[in-house]
């Protein structure tokens, strides 16, 4: 967490500073007539645009209107109140990475990776793990000094401690893109329970999710040690799992 | 040469019959082994139907049943007829039931009664297929009343909220703003379970659950469409995952149009066990076939895994693939709906042209298949705009090179689960391009020997070689190996392996040897 010292208050915009100019677009379910426009014109002054520019309505199906809106927004941002997670663990390189596994851990690194419960949809997992990688970022299979086994979809927690235990994992990584009904708290809860339960604190491998809708501050509440939102490359998470498990270990909790 | 890629004949043959190659020890594979599903798809023919309290299907139940008894390689009708005349009941549910309490038991009978055994099992499947039959001859009528939609591609739309009721709904607006072809998408957990769910459901994960009912609720809201909208709404679901075949049998049964269906798909995707993949595939095809039902193969989930211009060849290999294991299993060429995607990184130059070329290539190789054009997945960033673009370049590809099926896009790919105002924004973007350029395929040409030409030339070679080199190892190791997808997948492992049995000497099948044996 990070709170830079000095004061600082910005507001949006659009073509000249300090406008407040935003652009929304939103669906009410009430077909397309004067009332509904003014009813979209009272959500946008609710949600403190104002004033409020209808620019676009148009119905959809029998009972929905789409509308477009721009107009000032009164709200301020205050730069000193935002709260994010910063990276707080120097980026290295694959070969940097591999050095540092070499030369501090003496064997290999070995990682667990799994898309947990329902959810099938293992591009996450495999953009981070497979050779192939992302963004012309090889995944983690390429670096020689990770050991990578990749479980794939819809794998059962205990088929994952299990691999864990089996590979001896000093790091397990969780994909979860389903967010359907909150499925992606609910199986990082039940995967992090279940580490715990199998393993004590010392012997634990280092958890980490990833996805696209999770909060990267929820860590504590998740029982996790690190999550990892959209738009993470390979790279990062090495260099992650480097200082977690090599160049900081101490710091871990 | 010909066609407007100049393609040499002699190559495009030389592929086919590679292909073949490739593919026969497979078939040979799937003809000689049974799985537990396609046996359950038997059952359901012959009649089996609903689910014990826990909500096991009663197939299953009698399956597992046959299988502790007299195991599986000599396929259960003949033990479950031979049962049934044994214990003098004549309703084939209610002795799955007898079955499931441990008050029958099974047999593999010899000689007469084994002939008995066989020729009832034969007439009560051939009952299942004449409703199947009789559904195909409905669709048709329906199709001659109402009629096809006016222009091509035919416009695909996905509905997935979980619950059956809802979908309804979502499903008859979509067709109402345009959609000729209803999907609804599948719990993401389905394609592994090793049973069919039953009933209505309403709890789903980014998808409903295939059952019979809810094929059957969503079928007849789609009939009342097309009635009020003067075409006929066709209904996809998914025939994939580890209950293959009775999806086919089951679509079959409630006149679903299109199955997704892909020979490969559930080995490299779900790490399926690729002979029970195969056994299954081929099973699920000849009923595919019989229904009148289009498939539609998903070459497109190579490209979200590979890069889709080093990988290109991988997609028409599995076309290729794809296209001799329908034939093979005996759908026609308008039956195959197979799939390719537009993957290509926005971002690299020329982008649009590959695109081209690989869509024209597929059109070109495959000139009287329906053609499925998948929207772009895996380059849709959050960037809504850029997104509609994007969509709006895929939509003109599809017009431009004359595909049959057109999945609509959505900008919000990647962010949520389409909204009302997202498939409506959607839609707008399909109708405007195939408003403006429906008919630009007419009069777009590759200059000779162009950009277009050479990629494409360059993309059937490379199919080419891949199919020579698996030729030469068979189509088993090069899957094991992470051929196609980067995914490994040897014969000996993945899910659902345990549900798969060498036939025996006396194995029979009568609902194979009907479809096998009278092909409309």
């Amino acid at each position: 967490m990070t709170a830079p010292a000095e004061k600082k208050i910005v507001r949006p915009y659009g073509d000249t500073t300090g406008d407040g100019m935003v652009q929304v677009s939103f669906t009410l379910p009430v077909p397309h007539d004067k009332r509904a426009e003014g009813a979209a014109v009272q959500l946008a002054n609710k949600m403190g645009i104002d004033p409020a520019m209808l620019v676009h309505a148009k119905q959809m199906g029998d009972g929905f209107t789409f509308f477009v809106v721009y107009g000032r927004v009164n709200h301020l941002v205050d730069l000193s109140q935002v709260q994010v997670v910063e990276r707080d663990f120097p980026l290295l390189s694959a070969k940097e990475v591999n050095a540092v596994v070499k030369q501090k851990l003496r064997r290999k690194l070995s990682v667990v990776g799994a898309c947990i419960g329902t959810d099938a949809h293992t591009v996450g997992i495999d953009a981070i793990l497979n050779v192939k990688g992302i963004a012309g970022e090889k995944g983690l299979e390429y670096y020689r000094e990770l050991k990578v086994s990749n479980l794939g979809a819809q794998v059962s927690v205990p088929e994952l401690v299990e691999a864990a235990r089996r590979e001896k994992a000093d790091a397990v990584l969780v994909s979860q893109v389903v967010t359907q009904r909150d499925a992606h708290l609910h199986n990082t809860r039940e995967m992090s329970a279940a580490f715990r339960e199998a393993m004590p604190a010392g012997k634990r491998p280092l958890l980490i999710v990833g996805g696209p809708r999770f909060d990267e501050t929820m860590t504590g509440e998740l029982g996790v040690d690190r999550i990892f939102g959209r738009g993470t490359t390979p790279g990062e998470v090495a260099s992650y799992l480097v200082h977690a498990l090599i160049t900081n270990k101490k710091a871990r909790a | 040469m010909s066609g407007k890629l100049e393609l040499d004949p002699a190559l495009v043959a030389r592929a086919r019959e590679l292909a073949r190659r490739a593919g026969q020890p497979v078939v040979e594979l799937a003809r000689s082994h049974t799985t537990v599903s396609v046996e359950r798809a038997v059952l359901r023919l012959a009649g089996v139907t609903g689910a014990d309290p826990d909500g096991i299907p009663w197939v299953n139940r009698l399956v597992d049943a046959v299988v502790a008894d007299v195991g599986l390689g000599h396929g259960v009708a003949v033990p479950v007829f031979d049962a049934l005349a044994r214990e003098q009941i004549s309703d084939v549910t209610l002795l799955a039931q007898k079955a499931a309490a441990g008050s029958v038991r099974f047999a593999q009978p010899t000689g007469r009664a084994a002939t008995a055994a066989g020729k009832a099992a034969r007439r009560a499947v051939a009952a299942g297929v004449r409703r199947i039959d009789r559904r195909r001859a409905e669709r048709d009528r329906l199709v001659k009343r109402y009629g096809d939609p006016k222009q091509r591609p035919w416009i695909y739309l996905i509905v997935a909220t979980g619950d059956i009721y809802e979908d309804i709904p979502q499903a008859q607006a979509a067709a109402r703003a345009g959609a000729d072809i209803i999907a609804v998408i599948r719990s993401t957990g389905q394609s592994l379970l090793d049973y069919v769910p039953e009933g209505a459901t309403r709890e789903g994960f980014a998808g409903t659950y295939a059952t019979q009912e809810n094929f059957r609720l969503m079928r007849a809201a789609l009939d009342e469409s097309s009635r009020e909208l003067g075409r006929y709404v066709r209904l996809t679901n998914y025939a994939s995952g580890l209950c293959m075949p009775e999806m086919a049998t089951l679509a079959g049964l409630e006149r679903l149009d299109m199955m997704l269906n892909d020979s490969m798909y559930g080995i490299l995707f779900r790490d399926i066990n690729p002979i029970r993949t195969f056994v299954d595939q081929r099973f699920s095809r000849q009923v595919h076939a019989r229904a009148g039902i289009i498939i539609n193969t998903g070459e497109d989930n190579y490209l979200t895994t590979a890069d889709a211009v080093d990988e290109a060849h991988t997609v028409t290999v599995s076309q290729l693939l794809n296209e001799f294991f329908a034939h093979e299993a005996g759908l026609a060429d308008w039956q195959l709906g197979l799939g390719h995607a537009f993957e290509i990184n926005p971002d690299l130059p020329e982008s649009f042209r590959l695109e081209l070329a690989h869509a024209l290539l597929a059109r070109e190789l495959f000139p009287d298949a329906p053609l499925k054009w998948m929207p772009p997945t895996k380059h849709m960033t959050g960037d809504v705009f850029r997104g509609n673009l994007l969509d709006g370049f895929f939509n003109l590809v599809g017009a431009m090179t004359g595909q049959g099926i057109l999945l609509v896009g959505m900008m919000t790919e990647a962010v949520v689960t389409p909204w009302l105002s997202d498939r409506d924004i959607a839609l707008q973007n399909v109708r405007y391009v195939l408003g403006a350029s429906g008919g630009l395929h007419e009069d777009f040409v590759p200059a000779p020997g162009g950009f277009i030409q050479q990629r494409a030339h360059r993309v059937l070679g490379e199919a080419v070689d891949l199919l020579d080199r698996i030729g030469d190892q068979s189509l088993l190791t090069a899957i094991a190996e992470g051929t196609f997808g980067i995914m490994k997948r040897p014969a000996d492992r993945g899910k659902g392996l345990d549900g798969v049995a060498k036939h025996e000497a006396d194995y029979y099948n009568p609902a194979t040897e009907i479809l096998e044996g009278d092909r409309p």
